[in-house]
């Protein structure tokens, strides 16, 4: 098995000091979904978020230790967050469709990366969305404004847009939390297909989800990571107490 | 309880007499201008060219020709500026100190007299050239659309959800792709009917061009030499002896009225569609 990101005694800092991440070590496998469960606050997203180096978009944030991604630090000075963010994807928990056309938003991405030959454009865009199980849908209408789509539509014209520039890793930040029983199926569903081009972490309140989906699962609780393993061992035989407690429910 | 509802009763009646009181002196000066200006807007007025005051089927041509050539001018110069004046204190410079002092100088700016503005376009653009022109006024205009535009525009892009950039930047876009791909495209209603509402306000303004376009007595397209404008001229036809300037005073004044009232409909036109998605 290999490991896709390396992440070794990772700190992270908010402005004003505020210590959100402690001595973070945990390794991201290949072609794996790695689930990050845990209580409110518990420094989840924080966590997926340094991955893309999306703090990095708000002053005073801090980061200390090394994330190593294609054998380099990715919190070093000198790497490209272009590059970087085009490698390493995201979807957020709310969809986030651009304000423009459905063709449009999945071809952004595409177009950034300086696509510009039409016929290739078209190809990926439908690539993109037959993959993300949303083009039988949405076929007929690209030219439409994706604002007219449904919320489970969106995230996954949301997923299409993040995986038609073929990143490595795609990183999930509660996908589902704001959609209906169906699309939250359907987008499931689409993450377990799409491991086996990409790495894929998630960060989920929901641990049904967690143990339905994932490979590894990661606890964390108060900035620090508790315990790692395989999904089904952190679920049924954990090593840590805290953990046992979190995962039958007791809290959180 | 008996008194709550008394006391209610009377604040429920000053409010609807303090309304109705200013409602009628607003109705009462729109009713003049319509009464006095429609018959005076004739196509006469805005094809021809003024007369003297005895010789009959003189127009307005000149000022009309002269008050869109400075308004556009203005605009071409406060939008610009405006527009990305706004785009830097609520993007880039958003968590810097000073941003706040300017967002805060804008606001004051919005109130300053319009006249104060054209005493100082007049000290560094009349003044030191010698002579009026077209030019200085529309400078003068931009001015004060310059504090509107950036304001709007800094509300408008505020208003867009952080998220929706962060989605954005996580597809590896550059800041200036995601402002002006993403950010502008939803919020871009808004800044617009925002710059058409400060077009309305500067359309109407008079003391500004006083000192900075003064007037001409012929058509001209020169914004280097003096231009007339509506406003001014309804100053000057106004304060004339003659009643055929009286005449054309009011039809001009009905005129820009009705500009007025044409920018702000869209504008709120605009406002409501933008708040309908």
């Amino acid at each position: 098995m290999r490991v896709e990101i390396d992440i070794r005694n990772l700190n992270f800092y908010y402005s004003g000091n505020n210590h959100v991440l402690k001595n973070i070590n945990l390794q991201i496998y290949k072609n794996k979904i790695t689930a990050l469960i845990g209580p409110s606050g518990c420094g989840k997203t924080t966590l997926l978020r340094c991955l893309n180096r999306i703090h990095d978009l708000y002053p005073g944030n801090r980061y200390e230790g090394e994330i190593i991604f294609e054998g380099r630090n990715i919190l070093s000075k000198d790497i490209d967050l272009i590059e970087l963010r085009s490698k390493i994807g995201m979807v957020f928990q709310k969809p986030t469709p651009f304000p423009m056309s459905i063709f449009d938003n999945v071809a952004y991405g595409l177009k950034l990366k300086g696509i510009k030959k039409k016929d290739e454009l078209r190809e990926r865009v439908e690539k993109a969305l037959r993959e993300s199980a949303l083009w039988d849908e949405v076929k007929d209408k690209l030219n439409q404004s994706a604002l007219g789509l449904s919320g489970g539509q969106q995230q996954r014209l949301c997923i299409a847009r993040a995986i038609a520039v073929e990143p490595q890793v795609l990183l999930f930040d509660e996908p589902t939390s704001a959609l209906d029983p169906i699309s939250t199926a359907k987008i499931e569903d689409l993450i377990v297909q799409l491991k086996e081009k990409i790495t894929i972490v998630i960060v989920t309140h929901n641990m049904q989800q967690a143990a339905r989906i994932s490979d590894y699962t990661a606890f964390m609780y108060l900035g620090e990571l508790i315990e790692f393993g395989p999904t089904e061992k952190i679920f049924t035989n954990p090593e840590k107490k805290l953990t046992e407690d979190y995962v039958t429910g007791r809290f959180g | 309880m008996r008194k709550r509802k008394i006391i209610n009763k009377i604040a429920l009646t000053i409010c609807f007499f303090t309304a109705l009181w200013g409602l009628f002196w607003l109705f009462f000066i729109i009713f003049d201008v319509i009464q006095h200006g429609i018959t005076a807007l004739t196509p006469s007025l805005i094809l021809n060219d003024p007369t003297p005051p005895d010789v009959p089927g003189g127009g307005l041509k000149h000022a009309i020709i002269g008050h869109l050539l400075i308004t556009i001018t203005a605009t071409l110069i406060g939008v610009p500026i405006g527009v990305l004046g706004g785009t830097f204190l609520a993007e880039y410079g958003r968590n810097w100190r000073v941003s706040r002092i300017i967002s805060f100088l804008a606001d004051t700016m919005v109130s300053v007299p319009a006249i104060i503005v054209g005493a100082f376009v007049y000290a560094i653009l009349v003044k030191p050239f010698g002579h009026f022109s077209g030019f200085a006024g529309a400078v003068a205009l931009a001015i004060i659309m310059i504090p509107v535009i950036v304001r709007t525009t800094e509300n408008m892009l505020s208003l867009i959800p952080w998220t929706l950039r962060e989605a954005a930047f996580a597809l590896g876009a550059p800041y200036y792709k995601v402002i002006f791909q993403i950010v502008y495209r939803g919020a871009g209603m808004g800044i617009f009917t925002g710059i058409i509402l400060a077009i309305a306000r500067v359309t109407g303004e008079a003391a500004p061009l006083l000192f900075t376009s003064f007037n001409n007595a012929f058509t001209s397209y020169d914004l280097r030499e003096p231009l007339a404008s509506l406003t001014v001229t309804i100053f000057q036809y106004a304060m004339g002896p003659y009643e055929e300037w009286h005449r054309q005073a009011w039809g001009a004044s009905f005129l820009i009225t009705l500009l007025i009232l044409a920018l702000t409909l869209l504008g709120r036109y605009l406002i409501k569609r933008r708040f309908r998605h």
